[in-house]
């Protein structure tokens, strides 16, 4: 059973790597345009996943930030991230791992409930974010976003670490479950 | 004319009945229809048939004109049109005494009919009327839904008789597109599939989705995609599918996890309907945009296989 670990390689010299992790290609590819587009210091490479365990016996850069699409429209795609969440290391838990639910706009389309991906996320100590990756206006938005939180778990901004972040991000947005 | 060619049409004639001679000899249109006059057809049959051979002499009859009458032979079934309508015409009415029918001849042997539907004591409605299509070479008719139920089996029994069958089956199989229903129960969907050795390779066929060029962006799954494109391409082949707009699932199954609900004797009832403005591409699309595993339920593979999208299933 492979398991990813965010500190078993050595980084690329200004290149920061993220993963996507999630079962529609279509929103993944979009999103990874999206994120290409923006002006970043650092070089970007996006790596695509429909699951984890990623294929063995490939040369892949270290990976500093994944990020968990789940669509809220598809319990299979909720199932697709809740299996794959079983390949990553805990220490991965600490800042590089994110999840991003999308189809909130579209209610009557949802069949997950915003609860479950909220405990999901809680339970992980990762951040949640929401975004309709299929309105370019707010995958724009997202893209940014991304790139940005990209930067600090790969090391790139000085004074901050993904450590940081997590916390920052922590008290001001996520209430807790209890509050709920 | 050639001795071998006389011997070929005697036995040819011969093989004929005498009720379809006359019939079979006007299909054939060689002889005149003068020439057909000067013949006894109440003689013997070996008399008859040596006064058509020499009446071919006279005509000059080539190979080609005796493989014709061969082939119009062979068509045993020799469907004729006007009986059909009569015959169908006639059962209506002896049941309904009020009642409209007409029909139109339209290609391939097809015949349109439109049914208006009275009773004993009323005129026939002429807004509600009945639509069917009946393919004559065929054991398949289709009729639109606006039927009244008291009248279906009556359609049915007219159907029946008028087509010299023995009994007329429902399928469960409804759609909107005539084209769609024919091409499904005639199996002519797939016939744009040329050859199973494509020499396009996968990465171009693959149903739509945006190839990308960016070398940043790297596809982990390459592999798991190519799979799911080659089972979607398998299950659901290369060509277009047939237009349907529903498929409908009655269940009266015991709940299988191992809950509460399991504990039922009784089956528990529920209609599962899938509807899309084109249902099969809808289908062939889930895999591919991840939305579903590869291979789909053979339940949804299996609807232009068996001819249906309206399906009972029960515990075995």
């Amino acid at each position: 059973m492979s398991v990813l670990r965010p500190l078993d390689k050595l980084p690329g010299l200004n290149t920061a790597t993220i993963l996507l992790v999630g079962t529609e290609d279509a929103l993944l590819q979009q999103l990874a345009d999206s994120m290409l587009k923006e002006d970043c210091a650092s070089e970007l490479k996006v790596h695509l996943a429909r699951s984890l365990p990623l294929p063995a016996n490939v040369n892949r850069p270290r990976i500093d930030l994944i990020v968990f699409v789940v669509n809220l429209h598809s319990k299979y795609s909720l199932q697709n991230t809740e299996e794959s969440l079983h390949h990553v290391d805990t220490s991965f838990f600490l800042g590089k791992v994110c999840f991003l639910a999308t189809g909130a706009g579209q209610e009557n389309h949802c069949i997950i409930h915003r609860h479950t991906v909220v405990k999901l996320a809680h339970t992980y100590r990762s951040p949640l974010l929401f975004c309709d990756l299929e309105v370019e206006g707010f995958r724009a938005t997202m893209a940014q976003r991304l790139v940005r939180m990209l930067q600090i778990c790969a090391g790139h901004m000085p004074g901050v670490s993904a450590l940081n972040l997590l916390s920052l991000l922590r008290s001001s947005e996520s209430p807790s479950v209890e509050d709920l | 004319m050639d001795e071998t060619i006389a011997e070929f049409i005697k036995r040819t004639i011969l093989k004929i009945p005498m009720t379809e001679m006359t019939t079979i000899l006007k299909a054939w249109d060689f002889l005149s229809e003068n020439q057909l006059q000067t013949v006894n057809f109440r003689q013997r049959k070996e008399s008859v048939v040596q006064h058509l051979v020499e009446l071919c002499e006279e005509n000059n009859a080539s190979l080609n004109d005796a493989a014709l009458l061969d082939i119009i032979c062979e068509d045993v079934d020799l469907f004729d049109m006007k009986q059909f309508k009569s015959s169908f015409k006639k059962v209506l009415q002896r049941a309904l005494k009020n009642v409209t029918v007409s029909f139109r001849d339209a290609e391939e042997n097809a015949v349109w009919i439109r049914i208006a539907w009275g009773t004993q004591y009323t005129k026939p409605n002429q807004y509600r009327p009945t639509y069917v299509v009946y393919y004559s070479q065929t054991p398949y008719a289709f009729t639109s839904l606006s039927t009244l139920k008291s009248n279906i089996p009556l359609l049915g029994q007219a159907l029946t008789i008028a087509s010299k069958h023995h009994e007329i089956v429902k399928m469960d199989l409804r759609s909107r597109y005539l084209d769609s229903l024919k091409a499904i129960v005639f199996k002519q969907y797939n016939q744009n599939f040329e050859t199973h050795n494509s020499t396009t390779p996968l990465q171009e066929r693959s149903l739509g989705l945006h190839v990308n060029m960016d070398s940043r962006i790297i596809h982990e799954n390459a592999m798991e995609k190519e799979r799911v494109q080659r089972v979607t391409q398998e299950t659901f082949g290369d060509h277009p599918q047939p237009q349907l707009e529903f498929a409908q699932y009655k269940l009266e199954t015991k709940f299988r996890n191992g809950s509460i609900l399991a504990e039922r004797e009784e089956p528990l009832r529920c209609l599962i309907k899938f509807s899309s403005p084109h249902l099969l591409e809808a289908l062939k699309s889930l895999a591919p945009a991840g939305i579903a595993d590869a291979p789909l339920s053979p339940l949804l593979t299996c609807i232009p296989n068996k001819k249906m999208n309206y399906f009972k299933i029960r515990d075995k």
